[in-house]
């Protein structure tokens, strides 16, 4: 279970993120939308601690952590072992084969054999149908591919939760799908995810859960059905937006 | 005109050899040391609080005022002070040879310019590189060795050999601390043939002709670095 309570961030000129209370539970696939600089990175990004929000607590499982109070490098690495990130660009380590990126965090960070983490790699690959890659550097792939080299090599870690910042807006509409294709299998698995995008499709098809943040706030927590069969007004508007032949210009 | 040469390239060919080619390549080796020890630490941004934290701000205030002296005077003047000038001070270990003055003065300018290289290569690499490291749960020491300085090697690599290249020709600045390199070489022979034209000519195409053959291997270098980046075409 990860549980924000009171969290708040601001930056010199934009309050982020307001009094933000959630629980993520585990094996949910949870979806946040809301319109551009509403938070939602922000959250997302707060939650593996690459974004420090300026006050509240944060608890996974059972340990709490006070986010006012300066974090030891130690608590840091322990939150970033619970969560996974994949970003919107697939960020490979370009100097490392697709196999290097793979086991690069498995055998330095979790310490595990470069036997082991070279097996468990070729079943991540397989599952993302890129085991052939393994042997090749990163510019010699596609974005989706590298896109779902990333999530398996965020997977490779066997985090708790996996955290997904818009991980298809850079791509186009086929590769788009491989990589929804992966995430909705994840899903199937229970894996817990939490994940930012777009695509109303996949959020309509894929969530447990949907959270609408707009200015810093959760405006909306439920479920699908909710959210796309009886939204409120604002959510309706902010809907209708993305059909532009209902649209307004 | 190949009488000329039949004469006098083989001797400059063997001073190049003897003085040249050790000065460039021993000054070159510990240039990089330097340059890349450096940069390192003037890239690291430390977490330290208190007296780590002016340490690390006295150490890094120490290590640009050397790079600002090496870069902002000439190394003829450099090689004076060296040589000329410490054994004034009268402390033993600080009255060097010829050789070692040649040499500490070529490593600690090549250093200089290069660490310089090495530093702008790390902060080209993007921020992103080192988050999608953090989010992986790696140490920043793990990131840095790991992600950032692998790739930033790259990147050097070509402003690295252009400082070879520079520091293969400066070390006939060495002729001023009597060591007789291949230009001291050329000057006393001149003086004694009264050709300085042609010798002087001579010289400065046995120059072109090291400095050719040992950057021969930059390509292959650079090859094996690239490696991991898609062809330039």
């Amino acid at each position: 279970m990860l549980k924000l309570e009171h969290i708040d961030k601001r930056y010199t000129e934009h309050h982020a993120l307001q009094d933000i209370n959630v629980t993520f539970n585990p094996h949910e696939t949870t979806v946040i939308v809301g319109p551009s600089g509403s938070g939602k990175s922000t959250l997302l990004r707060s939650l593996n601690l690459l974004e420090r929000p300026d006050s509240g607590q944060y608890t996974i499982d059972d340990r709490t952590i006070d986010l006012s109070q300066p974090l030891t490098t130690d608590t840091l690495l322990w939150v970033r072992r619970k969560t996974g990130m994949v970003f919107q660009q697939p960020r490979m380590f370009d100097h490392l084969t697709i196999m290097g990126n793979m086991i690069e965090a498995p055998v330095h960070v979790l310490k595990q054999s470069k036997a082991q983490a070279t097996k468990h790699a070729h079943e991540l690959l397989a599952a993302v149908d890129l085991d052939n890659t393994a042997d090749r550097y990163p510019y010699q792939l596609s974005g989706g591919q590298t896109q779902r080299v990333a999530i398996a090599r965020a997977m490779a870690m066997a985090p708790d939760y996996l955290l997904l910042d818009e991980p298809t807006s850079a791509l186009d509409p086929e590769l788009e799908a491989q990589v929804l294709r992966v995430l909705n299998d994840l899903a199937n698995d229970n894996q817990s995810m939490i994940i930012v995008t777009h695509n109303m499709d996949f959020a309509r098809h894929a969530a447990d859960r949907m959270l609408f943040l707009e200015d810093g706030k959760i405006n909306f927590d439920g479920t699908p059905d909710e959210f796309f069969n009886k939204p409120t007004e604002r959510i309706n508007r902010f809907l209708n937006a993305f059909k532009f032949d209902q649209g307004e210009a | 005109m190949l009488q000329f040469i039949a004469t006098y390239a083989p001797q400059l060919i063997i001073a190049g050899i003897k003085y040249t080619i050790p000065l460039a390549l021993i000054s070159f080796v510990i240039a990089v040391v330097i340059a890349a020890a450096v940069a390192v630490l003037r890239s690291y941004v430390p977490h330290a609080t208190g007296l780590g934290k002016i340490g690390w701000r006295i150490l890094k205030f120490i290590l640009s005022f050397y790079v600002w002296v090496f870069r902002s005077t000439p190394m003829l003047v450099q090689l004076f002070v060296v040589f000329y000038g410490l054994p004034k001070l009268g402390i033993s270990w600080l009255s060097p040879s010829g050789w070692s003055a040649a040499v500490m003065v070529l490593s600690l300018n090549t250093g200089a310019y290069a660490s310089e290289a090495i530093r702008a290569a790390i902060s080209s690499i993007p921020d992103t590189q080192r988050e999608a490291g953090a989010a992986l749960g790696m140490t920043d020491r793990q990131i840095f060795l790991r992600i950032i300085l692998p790739q930033a090697t790259r990147i050097s690599i070509p402003t690295l050999a252009n400082s070879f290249v520079s520091l293969v020709k400066d070390t006939s600045l060495a002729s001023v601390v009597t060591i007789v390199e291949m230009f001291y070489l050329s000057q006393q022979l001149a003086a004694v043939n009264f050709e300085p034209l042609q010798m002087y000519l001579l010289v400065a195409a046995i120059y072109a002709l090291f400095v050719s053959i040992l950057s021969f291997p930059q390509r292959y270098i650079q090859r094996w670095a690239d490696r991991f980046v898609k062809e330039q075409r």
